[in-house]
């Protein structure tokens, strides 16, 4: 008996083994070929490029050192497109968060205006969510002609969706007591909401929009890049100026490199202290 | 003793009041120098609304040239393309040869002559409008004062009508009537499938009759369709494979290089504080540095392509996983190996049947979310390296007149990231679902 029970189980155990070795064995085909074919339509390829990797960073270094006085100079200059790019993230993000907000409160379930069209604001905060930055960001500077605009439009719509959907999950878990104690004494629904909901969720919403500022901050490089103004933009023209002027390339990495670490660090503090204020209430 | 109580909940009533005071007027305040340090009410200048104008009506709607040329003759071309140019036996119903002129009918009775000595234009309720181009450009109008709908000069005539536009130059008439719609997007000019009707093609579909010799007409559909050069649709669906590729790559290998290490960086498995120190500092100095800069490394080095936006993501997510997965690591429940380790397994069993298996539903979930959103990266990071769909839409959108591309790009952006969007969180559910 308990060697038919052993036999059964050696064989189930082998058995489930020999799938996920198969299983195994067509993933790491699918990523070996895959990145075959991404390598074939590669300009150049990974072994010959992996021998360069360090030219650049070292001819920028080495650049940088030997023009190390002129760097807090450029970084001084950088200084306006550096905070026109935190601008760009933080009008974003505060946009993004008070429409996305206010869309949330409407997408949940029990507190939403219109329980009817919930559905309607969910695929809303699913296509804003969808478009990639970049997509709105060009077609608006053809229309507005460059600036800050464009790329704050971008940043913002994208972040109505993302922050829209986090934040209505924090929405479904608070307490409707005060909600429906307050529809008692015949508040309306924008009261309701205001002094029922908000500061139950107030804490988690701006853990989540803080995290969202830090990832804003990279995206108004990245679009400033593609065109849209900003440190990004001042970074690919500093690069496009070639060898013997990448003194000023690398003092805007240096300074975009700092202000994300100071903007990680200052937000991830922020955003522990929130939660650890949420747990010390409960 | 009562009212000593109630001081501190007064002074806390005050501080909310202050505080639901305080922080909308920060806002408000920041927003006011927002406005001014983005120069909003510069904006309205800078603000171009005829290219808005082209850019909206190019994405839902197309028009078809008619030229007069001096040189080449009259030709009907779909956008002005030479490859969408109509033969001259089979112009669309609407212009019309009549001798040496050409009948142009446009919406609302309207309509234009190329005759041999001038343009006219017939509008009615308002009469014939003569343009000469013999010698200078020269408009008369029927009372002869220029209304606000036509803009004349010397050298160019613009007229504006309800369904069209017509502009003489010296050199050439031109009249452009707008449609609906996206043009040619199933077959162009040079497929036989382009004149029938949707009832037509169906038909066609299903009888034996080949309308081109040795190929089933739906094979024949097919092949003009996936090889339509103005909309190129093979390259368009390779393109979204390519991005696909791109955060695929980029996702899975970093995760599975950041898995190893860490093992090192959380404080369970790695005893050693300054190797752990120095690990995660790694980690961190990868995400700090940011996608944009290894972007830029990484494109000197490997040239543009798919690869090079692959290895960007793959560098950048490394930092990331290896900061999420030792965090879950360092959260497992010890007890569990405690146990293997009663049963005298080693470390490597210990962690294969001990500690993979509670972690593993946190680190697929946490792959699949950032393989989501990756799929949204791999476009903006494809515009910068020049590779899959977003280089696509970064050149359509450079040559300022494809708009109806780029409405169609990003149609298929957004349905790709939903896609990806439900199928991870379909495969998180499942996940989750199975091992609780």
């Amino acid at each position: 008996m308990t060697d038919t029970i052993r036999e059964d189980y050696l064989a189930a155990a082998r058995r489930k083994r020999m799938y996920s070795g198969i299983l195994l064995i067509l993933f790491v085909a699918m990523l070996a070929s895959g990145f075959d074919l991404a390598q074939s339509r590669n300009a150049g390829g990974f072994l010959s490029g992996l021998s360069r990797i360090f030219d650049f960073p070292g001819e920028l270094l080495t650049e940088a050192f030997q023009k190390a006085g002129s760097i807090p100079g450029h970084m001084w200059n950088y200084l306006p497109s550096l905070i026109e790019t935190i601008n760009i993230a933080a009008v974003a993000t505060l946009f993004g968060a008070l429409i996305g907000g206010a869309m949330s409160l409407l997408a949940t379930r029990g507190l939403a205006r219109w329980p009817a069209l919930i559905p309607v604001f969910r695929r809303l905060l699913d296509i804003c969510r969808a478009v990639p930055e970049v997509v709105i960001a060009l077609a608006l500077i053809f229309a507005m002609g460059g600036g800050p605009v464009p790329a704050m439009v971008a940043i913002a719509f994208h972040t109505i969706g993302a922050l829209g959907k986090l934040f209505s999950e924090v929405n479904e878990n608070a307490d409707l007591k005060p909600v429906e104690g307050l529809s008692s004494v015949g508040a309306s629904w924008s009261q309701r909401m205001w002094l029922g909901i908000l500061p139950q969720v107030a804490p988690n919403w701006l853990s989540y929009a803080l995290l969202r500022f830090e990832i804003n901050v990279r995206a108004s490089a990245i679009l400033g890049f593609v065109g849209a103004g900003g440190i990004g933009y001042e970074l690919k023209n500093a690069i496009s100026w070639g060898q013997g002027r990448f003194d000023a390339a690398a003092s805007i990495f240096l300074l975009l490199f700092l202000t994300i670490i100071a903007i990680d660090q200052l937000s991830s503090r922020w955003r522990n202290s929130l939660i650890e204020g949420e747990h010390g209430r409960h | 003793m009562a009212v000593t109580d109630l001081a501190p909940i007064h002074r806390g009533f005050a501080k909310k009041r202050f505080k639901a005071f305080a922080i909308p007027a920060g806002i408000l305040l920041y927003l006011t120098y927002a406005f001014f340090a983005f120069d909003i009410p510069g904006l309205a200048q800078r603000f171009r609304s005829d290219n808005a104008m082209i850019m909206i009506s190019g994405a839902w709607s197309y028009k078809t040239h008619v030229t007069q040329d001096n040189r080449r003759g009259t030709t009907v071309a779909i956008e002005g393309e030479r490859r969408a140019t109509y033969e001259d036996d089979d112009w669309p119903e609407w212009v019309a040869r009549d001798g040496a002129s050409t009948a142009i009918a446009l919406p609302r009775d309207q309509s234009v002559r190329f005759d041999p000595d001038a343009v006219r234009v017939t509008v009615p309720d308002y009469g014939t409008i003569t343009v000469t181009n013999t010698d200078g450009v020269e408009v008369q109008t029927p009372d002869g004062t220029l209304p606000a709908w036509i803009t004349a000069s010397n050298t160019r005539a613009d007229i504006r009508l309800d369904g069209g536009r017509v502009s003489v130059t010296r050199a050439r008439s031109e009249v452009f009537r707008y449609f609906p719609g996206w043009e040619l997007f199933f077959f162009t000019l040079s497929s036989p499938f382009h004149d029938m009707s949707w009832g037509q093609i169906a038909a066609s579909a299903v009888s034996s009759e080949q309308i081109r010799p040795g190929m089933s007409n739906i094979a024949a559909m097919a092949s003009d369709f996936w090889n339509n050069d103005m909309w190129r649709h093979k390259d368009v669906v390779w393109a979204l494979f390519e991005t696909l590729l791109m955060a695929f790559l980029g996702t899975i290998g970093a995760a599975l290089i950041s898995f190893p290490l860490a093992f090192l960086a959380a404080r369970n498995f790695m005893p050693v504080a300054p190797a752990r120190f120095g690990i995660r500092r790694v980690f961190d100095f990868v995400r700090g540095v940011d996608a944009l800069i290894w972007t830029i490394i990484l494109s000197r080095a490997f040239g543009p392509g798919p690869m090079t936006g692959a290895l960007a993501i793959l560098i950048t997510d490394t930092g990331s996983f290896g900061k999420l997965f030792s965090e879950s690591l360092e959260n497992i429940d010890e007890k569990q190996v405690d146990g293997l380790r009663s049963t005298g397994a080693n470390a490597l069993q210990r962690g294969r049947f001990g500690v993979i298996p509670q972690v593993a539903p946190v680190i697929l979930s946490q792959v699949l979310y950032f393989l989501e959103s990756n799929t949204r990266g791999a476009t903006v990071i494809g515009a910068m390296v020049g590779g899959g769909i977003g280089l696509l839409l970064t050149q359509a959108i450079q040559t300022q007149k494809d708009w109806e591309n780029v409405a169609y790009y990003i149609v298929l952006i957004v349905l790709l990231v939903m896609a990806m969007d439900s199928l991870s969180g379909w495969l998180r559910r499942k996940l989750i679902r199975g091992d609780s």
